[in-house]
């Protein structure tokens, strides 16, 4: 795993509460991405998936770690310094009714990338630029004079991602891009995503819930339980050879749209609720959910080994 | 949960259903000429995406909609026999947390924060049934316990912001229940939840099913969750009913392009990567002015000229699946078996 395209090492982030409260939303999160690889990060709400994510394109300052992109570590750059690096990561996220500014144009709002990095030239160069991105996304040239109301949700994610497109991106973090859209309008968000990545040579970090759709877009899955990665691996590994008993329950909990299948499952229904991150439990996070739990779960930490060839897992049991 | 006996009493019959919203814009057609029935103990989904018409279909059951804007302009729902459109606001709040219990999307906004959990699950109670304060305190207690809170005799004390989501969509759930209602709309009842809560959701409300022997109707746009709960599906589009069949035939056997669509854009679990997903292009119709034939006629690959002008009706296909596509007419089928499928598309 030497020289990944981008290598997280030790990435913490912690929000200080007051009253010494400390909420520790990503707890010492490694790992690396290959150039045109996608990993997928799946987790629950308030596992610090997000968190990472925001952390890695500095919108949040890390706590701790290194973040490394094409061999540079970015972690530290001061705001400045780091705008060079910005145009080589760019972020998709969650809304498309909330991430874009209702009262710019679709040229403004594209423009405005291409503008900040000085990629514009003329006036007349800049819309050519924002008229072909849109093209290239599967909208039309006449879109750019709209504002964003005159779109649908799957239209707006397209603008979304074309904002993201704009500097030429090597990395792209997409943040559950996909969650806010109907059924049938997901699958051509994600064809496009992928269309994108083999066209340009993308690397993504794909964060999600669904974890079907992750399944399809991901080369490697990694799963998050309370601020820490819990199991990686390629996602045909994964999938079919879960270790970790929390990657095993949430893959037995999602309903698969096909009765014959639903029918014969053995659900593995968790008892309780997430832990809180501002006092998680000693020892394994996992283990006042885990069926499989024992003493030594409570008093000491599982390392994250590789259980199986590049199949890494953090449990005593696994 | 299996389709046992088949002659089972009808529950809710749903005629021809027709509501509109008048806005500045002009008349919004939210629903148009919708049919169903529910049986006795059976759990029927109704699916489609946003703005398909299945929220407003339930609150129109439940008499929810707000009037004017909303217009029922056609239609009858009877429940038990009895339609529940012709009866005044007193007779109706009879009905509703009583004949009918509804489970909301968002537990954090559907439950009252200044209520402890246990008066909010007592208000129906006492509203419908002639108890005693000791009593109602004591059914409460048993429902608390019924849909899993645990220590209900402390928890019942406390109020909404002291409950995770998964636990307060168990008080929604019990508040539901709490009259023994014939008939549970659940509206989206786990979109807000997490997965492994969502699991917990999906047992309880399978449990409290057999147990009781509710009817359910289940509004979801996740099929996933169909194939685990349902017997039986709705596929609703632009305000219609566009197909209706058991959940076999709808997964194995669909026959409308939309509901054909629907399945194949999703990834199989055993889907390849480089195998792509085949997604439904465009994007659903404004029913602001509604399509004058087909509702799904833009977005279908396989569409007709009639398809343009007219509104097809409802072809039977077997006792339990039904299906409003002119490809299933005799006149299509003949059409397509001489070979000029193509010539049409």
């Amino acid at each position: 795993m030497s020289k990944a395209f981008i290598e997280i090492e030790g990435l913490k982030k912690y929000f200080d509460l007051g009253n010494h409260r400390i909420l520790k939303a990503v707890n010492d999160v490694s790992f690396s991405i290959q150039k045109g690889e996608t990993l997928g990060l799946v987790g629950e709400s308030g596992c610090g998936k997000s968190t990472a994510g925001r952390t890695i394109i500095r919108l949040y300052e890390p706590t701790a770690g290194s973040i490394s992109i094409d061999g540079a570590d970015v972690a530290k750059l001061s705001k400045s310094k780091l705008k060079a690096y910005r145009s080589k990561m760019q972020m998709v996220f969650q809304d498309p009714y909330a991430s874009l500014n209702p009262r710019m144009t679709v040229l403004d709002i594209v423009g405005e990338a291409l503008d900040i990095h000085g990629l514009a030239g003329s006036k007349a160069g800049r819309k050519r630029r924002v008229e072909e991105l849109l093209e290239m996304v599967g909208l039309n040239a006449e879109h750019a004079s709209r504002y964003p109301h005159e779109f649908s949700g799957g239209q707006r994610q397209r603008i979304g991602i074309t904002r993201a497109l704009a500097v030429n991106p090597q990395f792209m973090i997409c943040d559950e891009p996909i969650s806010a859209l109907d059924v049938s309008i997901q699958a051509q968000i994600i064809n496009l995503l992928i269309d994108l990545q083999k066209k340009m040579g993308l690397t993504y970090l794909f964060i999600a819930h669904d974890l079907s759709m992750v399944k399809y877009m991901s080369d490697r899955v990694a799963v998050m339980y309370l601020g820490k990665i819990v199991e990686m691996a390629r996602s045909e590994d994964l999938y079919s050879n879960p270790q970790h008993p929390y990657t095993r329950a949430l893959l037995s909990a999602i309903p698969v749209p096909d009765p014959d299948v639903e029918e014969n499952k053995e659900r593995i229904v968790l008892k309780g609720d997430l832990p809180s991150p501002v006092s998680p439990p000693s020892g394994c996070p996992f283990r006042t959910r885990c069926p499989l739990a024992t003493e030594k779960c409570a008093a000491e930490v599982p390392l994250f080994r590789e259980t199986r060839p590049n199949h890494y897992a953090a449990c005593h049991y696994a | 949960m299996k389709s046992t006996q088949a002659a089972k009493k009808k529950l809710l019959d749903v005629q021809n259903l027709s509501v509109s919203f008048d806005v500045y814009a002009g008349e919004v057609q939210a629903i148009r000429d919708v049919s169903f029935q529910i049986e006795e103990g059976e759990a029927v989904a109704i699916v489609g995406e946003s703005g398909s018409g299945k929220s407003v279909t339930a609150q129109t059951i439940m008499r929810l909609i707000q009037m004017p804007p909303g217009r029922i302009k056609n239609g009858k729902v009877l429940l038990d026999g009895q339609d529940l459109l012709a009866l005044s606001e007193k007779e109706m709040q009879k009905v509703r947390g009583n004949k009918i219990g509804m489970i909301f999307q968002d537990p954090m906004t559907s439950l009252n924060p200044t209520m402890t959990v246990g008066k909010q699950i007592m208000e129906g109670l006492l509203q419908h049934q002639k108890l005693s304060a000791n009593e109602a305190k004591e059914r409460v207690i048993e429902l608390l316990r019924l849909v899993g809170i645990p220590n209900p005799e402390t928890r019942l004390k406390q109020y909404p912001h002291q409950f995770s989501g998964g636990m307060r969509q168990r008080v929604v759930i019990a508040i539901a229940l709490a009259c023994n209602p014939s008939l549970l709309i659940a509206d989206e009842p786990t979109t807000a939840l997490d997965v492994t809560i969502q699991a917990q959701i999906l047992n309880l409300m399978k449990e409290l099913q057999q147990k009781m022997n509710t009817s359910i109707i289940l509004i979801t746009h996740d099929l996933g969750i169909v194939a685990d709960i349902c017997d039986r599906v709705i596929v609703m589009y632009a305000g219609q009913v566009v197909e209706t069949g058991t959940k076999r035939e709808i997964f194995n056997n669909p026959q409308h392009p939309y509901t054909k669509g629907l399945l194949k854009s999703l990834p199989r679990l055993d889907q390849a990567k480089d195998e792509p997903l085949i997604p439904i292009f465009g994007t659903p119709p404004d029913l602001i002015k509604p399509p004058q034939g087909c509702g799904f006629c833009d977005r279908c690959d396989e569409a007709m000229r009639v398809c343009e002008t007219e509104v097809p009706d409802y072809t039977i296909l077997s006792d339990t699946q039904s299906v409003r596509c002119w490809l299933q007419h005799p006149y299509a089928k003949q059409a397509g078996s001489s070979g000029s499928k193509e010539a049409s598309v």
